[in-house]
């Protein structure tokens, strides 16, 4: 138990360290681009007719002359007291920003994460077991087909047929257009959420199955499988007791690694569809030059990425007996 | 006494594709022939490469998917067939494997132990052949990583225990063990034989065999080359010149070396594989030499030893 405790603490100050790299940095690299916060804040026709004594003060008041340790310095510590800044562009506080848009994008990238997940398991269990075999191709071609499809093209192409051409979903947004919020239920987002988010889910199913599929083969070419045919146990008794049960361990990894593929493909998938999530956010905000949103955004999924990569950890002590036990013991 | 096991010029090949299309067979085991008696041990010694575990999985029709095999198998006295062996093993016919990766890592002894099957006779099986072994009902809700080697391969002698089985192969059962360990799990082969089973011990270790076999068949770069009694080589009865060169190996026979190296599959032709080592070659070893009855034994040798006497 002291041992869990310890390794469990070691691996959050392991994160909170890389956070803080992230956000430096993040911050350095805003720091060095041309993006001008005053600019974007006053507008470039204001800042024309305003005097150098109004633009000094005014870069007084941003703090644009700071040394950029210092600035950095500042945010960490309102971002420790949990205040983010202000967003330029929606004149909101950032975290209320990535709250209301993580709201919209964690339905579509917990229904993508899972599906790519179930999907990329049982396609990569089944070619795995049945290596050269028929279904082994066939997978292997699908695949390949799909991972040689970028996401915005494959969602285009989901659009046009699905939502132009047959009707049956909508164009665009996470809501139907000119309803008013309060009469917005479960079910229009659900409807909303279906084209990208298969979208999503098809560009991770690819990488999921092709891993599990190598793990799979892996498995069945052990001696522990040699052991259970020569036993007499039945092929499938084999793939449901000893296939499933090892490949569960990699399959625990992939599936928290590819939470940071799903995050990359929302930021493409959301623009294909319009969709009003925080990849979409962090698109408008590196446009428009929006520094408190792009960084609060950046170490926001940073933190989601790590803490998946965390949990995964502490999945792998419940599961593994291997360290489950021998933990217990020394 | 009709004899469990019969194996009559078995053959096993791999087919391997090298450069696309281009198709080759690597011949791995070539000539093999071995009979098993009920209550024999038998001892199948080779050198490592020679292709012993490849002969335990021709047996239990467990070899891999780009290997062909051919030549008669005969199992109490009926052919055995790939359908045959998928029937008979792991119950009339099982295998003890060689260490504790042959265990599900991520399973509990009991439930492999018990195959998928909860019912109360496995359980009941099970504990009746971990005692046995002395090992106590505790042992089925371990972890394969929780057992110390001389445990593991106690298990895994247990799950053949736990079946009624005419045949046991043993593939190299002991390595990894003291000498002790090592003796006391051969002992339990030998109870085993003493049941009634015919029991295929596959070891790298003629010495250790000599322990408890019965019979011992010389394995040499695929092909038998001699099968004896036990008793010959204590006596001094041997045939071929490759079971004298492993005798004479031994640490209390002086410890002679045999020069060269053992050929690869793939890398003998049709005559004699141990031509080039052999101190009793002539030309004709170039040719077909055929496996044949000598001396109260079987060799595949045109001058084995004993043809004066
Ligand atoms: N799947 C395979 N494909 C090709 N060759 C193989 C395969 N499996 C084993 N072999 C060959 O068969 C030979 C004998 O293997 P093995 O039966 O494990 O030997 P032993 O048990 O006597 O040490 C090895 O030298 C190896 O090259
Ligand atoms: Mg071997």
């Amino acid at each position: 138990m002291k041992h869990r405790l310890i390794f469990t603490s070691k691996k959050l100050l392991r994160m909170a360290l890389l956070l803080l790299g992230v956000s430096l940095a993040a911050f350095l690299l805003m720091c060095a681009s041309p993006l001008d916060p005053l600019q974007t804040n006053v507008g470039q026709a204001a800042l024309g007719t305003m005097s150098q004594e109004q633009l000094d003060q005014l870069e007084d008041y941003w703090g644009v002359n700071d040394p950029p340790l210092q600035r950095y310095l500042g945010w960490l510590g309102d971002f420790i007291r949990g205040d983010m800044g202000t967003s330029l562009l929606y004149r909101q506080p950032v975290g209320q920003v990535i709250g209301q848009r993580l709201q919209n994008s964690l339905w579509l990238m917990a229904f993508a994460w899972v599906v790519s997940g179930v999907l990329g398991l049982t396609l990569g269990v089944l070619a795995g077991a049945n290596r050269g075999k028929l279904v082994d191709k066939a997978v292997r071609g699908y695949c390949l087909l799909l991972s040689s499809t970028p996401a915005f093209w494959l969602g285009l192409v989901l659009l046009v047929v699905f939502a132009v051409w047959l009707g049956w979903l909508p164009i665009g947004l996470s809501v139907p257009i000119g309803m008013d919020a309060a009469s917005v239920t479960l079910s229009h987002r659900l409807y909303h959420a279906i084209l990208p988010a298969l979208t999503l889910s098809f560009t991770g199913v690819a990488g999921i199955a092709m891993h599990t599929r190598e793990k799979m083969a892996d498995i069945m070419e052990s001696d522990y499988v040699l052991f259970a045919r020569a036993r007499g146990e039945s092929a499938r008794s084999i793939v449901l007791r000893h296939g499933l049960r090892n490949v569960i361990l990699p399959a625990i990894t992939l599936q928290f690694a590819s939470i940071s593929e799903i995050f990359g493909g929302s930021v493409l998938v959301e623009q294909v569809f319009s969709y009003p999530g925080l990849g979409q956010a962090a698109v408008n905000a590196g446009l428009g030059s929006d520094l408190p949103l792009l960084l609060g955004i950046t170490v926001v999924s940073a933190a989601i990425v790590f803490g998946g990569n965390f949990i995964a950890d502490l999945l792998y002590g419940v599961v593994d007996p291997r360290i489950r036990r021998g933990a217990a013991r020394g | 006494m009709e004899p469990i096991l019969e194996v009559k010029e078995l053959s096993i090949s791999f087919t391997q594709y090298s450069r696309g299309t281009m198709q080759t067979e690597l011949p791995v085991i070539r000539s093999l022939s071995l009979t098993v008696a009920p209550g024999q041990v038998v001892a199948v010694v080779g050198s490592s490469g020679s292709g012993k575990s490849l002969l335990a999985h021709g047996i239990l029709g467990i070899l891999p998917y780009n290997s062909h095999r051919a030549g008669e198998l005969f199992f109490l006295g009926q052919p055995l067939t790939q359908e045959r062996m998928e029937q008979v093993r792991g119950k009339e016919m099982v295998l003890v494997p060689q260490g504790v990766t042959y265990l599900d890592p991520l399973m509990q002894v009991g439930p492999q132990l018990w195959k998928g099957s909860r019912d109360g006779t496995h359980r009941k099986r099970s504990r009746t052949a971990l005692a046995r072994y002395g090992l106590g009902e505790e042992v089925e809700g371990l972890y394969p990583f929780e057992l110390s080697g001389g445990m593991a391969r106690r298990v895994l002698i247990a799950t053949a225990a736990m079946e009624q089985p005419r045949l046991v192969i043993a593939d190299e059962p002991t390595p990894g063990l003291d000498a002790r360990s090592a003796r006391r799990v051969l002992g339990h082969f030998r109870e085993l034989a003493e049941g009634g089973a015919g029991v295929l011990l596959i070891t790298h270790d003629l010495e250790l065999a000599l322990t408890i076999a019965h019979r011992v068949a010389v394995f040499y770069a695929g092909e038998t080359v001699e099968e004896a009694e036990a008793s010959d080589f204590a006596e001094g009865r041997l045939r071929h010149p490759y079971t004298r060169a492993l005798w004479n190996a031994l640490p209390q026979n002086g410890f002679t070396p045999i020069p060269g190296t053992q050929p690869g599959p793939g890398e003998v032709g049709e005559g004699c594989p141990f031509a080039p080592r052999c101190p009793r070659q002539g030309p004709e070893c170039l040719g077909k030499v055929p496996y044949m009855e000598w001396n109260g034994g079987r060799v595949r040798c045109l001058h084995p030893e004993g043809e004066t006497v």
